[in-house]
């Protein structure tokens, strides 16, 4: 009886926890779904009905007005420009390094690692970095959302514990036969490694096209700006941004909607290579990142 | 898999670096640095691939700290570093008399208490409920919808706060109009906007916060289940007796920690939701530094600003740190 009676419990409470994180996941998945629909509604139809959960009438109008515009388009390739050459010098740079510093041999390792670690508990701020930049003379150039971002601190610590776990004979096979570390490193280091560098790799993409604050300090003019920029000044700012179409006026859809095909665009690449990120984090292979 | 056979047992190089210690410890200081530099020489390509590292470490981390100087001087960008005059603490005794001061310390410590409080117990809970899910497909499933938003920039998540909450033509509002009930302007009222950025956070973070907690169930003896269910306790009782009790240690590292970050607000987020209507509330550390210094050029007094945070910042990871090892938990560095 009594054990009937707290399986009936049980089950009950089974369900409704289920029911619970049901509801949940709906709540992060509906903003997403609905900007997704509505941006593909026809416009007419959105015009008329207000509330679009499923369009009847199908259509890309509102994409192709943004991609015919000058700005959305340009925008776009800023940030692939970003997301790709941004990714591959800060790969490179930090992955480097921190080999380097899993080889044991290396003379000032530690205090290489002190001035790392110090970076990550104090920051100089904002206006010390924007004036460095400005000395450089980068600023509307997009080397500077590069070139300061290139390596942080935790990720080279990251990199480095993975290093660690490759047994040092591996690379001193290669250095012991005249190649030095620079062989071993390439051509043997890295190969056995791909599988996490390409997770790292991911995290630096994903990082890069979201990047905002730095656009906002370090670039002035619009035709540098990359996606996120543009989007909030299209979505959030007092000013609007020149979206007018060149040559042939085509009656533009809605502003609404082309904000949410905006954000749909912005948002793609990230869902695109979202499962592939998945992959590596569910693993734990990331679990440190996530202290922090 | 990795191919270790190759290596050929018993072959190793002649000078090694134990073996240039010795000869260094011998001779003393001049053949110690002659030592030392053929020790470069012949890892010098391992040196090589540390050195853009190294160099962007230093120029891009350390020469800004250089820059912190410009906080005790009446900073011209024109006069440069050396031609602009000494101040001493005018900037920071400017700052701690403003009446944005306390404004600033207001705000940044709210926003930070309701992050403590309302969305710290958030991930908590969420993998306590994951945990009892008995269909592993259904796990799978929530889990990548939950984890998703955290890759979503935060320009994203204001313009789909605004989508939805815009007072006018926000999804929100249409839907109470159409129903007859008045519109509500949740994201121009002062009074709810330190909730609304909490919950942002919550949407955006509480499922990739998951993570950890998850991590340390998944360390739990299941043969503790199993001793708990032969003493009659059922699901509630098994995560008081033994879920809970596993990931405690986590959680206060992670509550100690996230008291270490009190200062920190994240930048986008409050920028990317501040209009005038909430000006009062909506001003942080960051953002007050922006505005008063790119936006308005007082570079010296922002820069005091920010090294004001940053050091208070600093005491308090450190402290945080401390507090943490001292429970018996492992810090983070």
């Amino acid at each position: 009886m009594n054990t009937v009676k707290r399986s009936l419990a049980d089950k009950i409470g089974s369900f409704l926890n289920a029911l619970l994180l049901g509801l949940l996941a709906l709540a992060m998945f509906f903003p997403l779904y609905y900007v997704f629909v509505v941006s593909l509604t026809d416009p007419g139809e959105y015009l008329a009905r207000r509330f679009v959960w499923f369009p009847r009438n199908w259509s890309l109008d509102a994409y192709r007005y943004l991609l015919s515009t000058d700005a959305f388009p340009r925008s776009l390739g800023n940030s692939a420009f970003l997301a790709t050459v941004g990714t591959a010098c800060s790969l490179a740079v930090s992955a480097s390094l921190a080999y380097a510093l899993s080889q044991k041999r290396m003379m000032l390792r530690r205090a290489v690692l002190i001035l790392i670690m110090v970076t990550i508990l104090f920051s100089p701020g904002i206006i010390p970095n924007y004036l460095l930049i400005r000395e450089l003379g980068l600023i509307d150039n997009l080397a500077s959302l590069i070139l300061p971002s290139l390596a942080n601190g935790w990720t080279v610590l990251l990199m480095k514990n993975f290093f660690d776990s490759i047994p040092a004979e591996i690379g001193e096979s290669a250095a012991v036969d005249g190649g030095g570390a620079f062989r071993a490193w390439i051509s043997i280091v890295l190969p056995l490694s791909m599988p996490a560098l390409s997770a790292f790799g991911l995290f630096y993409a994903v990082g890069y096209w979201n990047q905002f604050f730095s656009a906002l300090l370090y670039l002035n003019d619009a035709d540098k700006w990359p996606i996120q920029v543009l989007l909030q000044n299209m979505l959030l700012s007092a000013s609007n941004v020149d979206l007018a179409q060149p040559g042939e006026q085509v009656q533009a859809p809605p502003n609404e909607m082309l904000k949410m095909a905006a954000v749909i665009v912005a948002v793609l690449p990230v869902l695109a290579v979202y499962p592939f990120l998945q992959k590596h984090f569910a693993k734990g292979a990331m679990v440190g990142a996530v202290k922090g | 898999m990795i191919d270790i056979h190759h290596e050929k047992p018993g072959r190793r190089n002649p000078r090694t670096p134990e073996s240039l210690d010795d000869e260094a410890g011998q001779t003393g200081g001049r053949s110690r640095a002659r030592a030392a530099i053929a020790r470069l020489n012949r890892d010098r390509s391992l040196y090589l691939l540390a050195l853009p590292g190294i160099a962007f470490f230093l120029f891009f981390k350390y020469v800004p700290m250089w820059g912190l100087l410009i906080a005790f001087q009446d900073y011209s960008p024109f006069a440069g570093i050396s031609g602009s005059p000494w101040i001493g603490l005018d900037n920071f005794a400017e700052f701690f008399s403003a009446p944005d001061f306390a404004l600033l310390f207001r705000n940044t410590l709210a926003i930070s208490a309701l992050n403590l409080f309302l969305f710290f117990p958030v991930p908590i809970l969420i993998s306590l409920a994951l945990n009892e899910l008995r269909s592993v497909f259904y796990k799978r499933l929530i889990q990548t919808v939950i984890y998703m938003p955290h890759f979503l920039s935060w320009v994203i998540i204001a313009a789909l706060t605004l989508i939805l909450f815009a007072k006018s033509g926000g999804l929100v509002n249409l839907a109470l109009e159409s129903m007859g009930l008045a519109r509500v302007g949740v994201l121009t009222d002062p009074d709810t906007f330190w909730l609304l950025l909490t919950a942002q956070s919550i949407w955006k973070e509480a499922g990739w916060g998951t993570i950890v907690f998850l991590a340390a169930i998944a360390g739990v003896d299941t043969r503790l289940y199993d001793a708990a269910r032969m003493d009659g306790a059922g699901r509630l009782r098994q995560i008081w007796h033994v879920t809970l009790p596993a990931i405690r240690g986590v959680v206060i590292v992670l509550f100690i920690l996230r008291l270490g970050d009190v200062l920190e607000v994240g930048f986008e987020q409050v920028f990317l939701m501040y209009n005038g209507a909430v000006s009062q509330v909506a001003e942080v550390f960051d953002t007050y530094v922006y505005r008063t210094g790119i936006e308005q050029g007082r570079f010296g007094y922002s820069t005091a600003v920010g090294l004001f945070k940053s050091l208070v910042g600093l005491v308090l990871v450190i402290a945080a740190n401390r507090l943490a090892k001292r429970m018996g938990e492992e810090g983070v560095y």
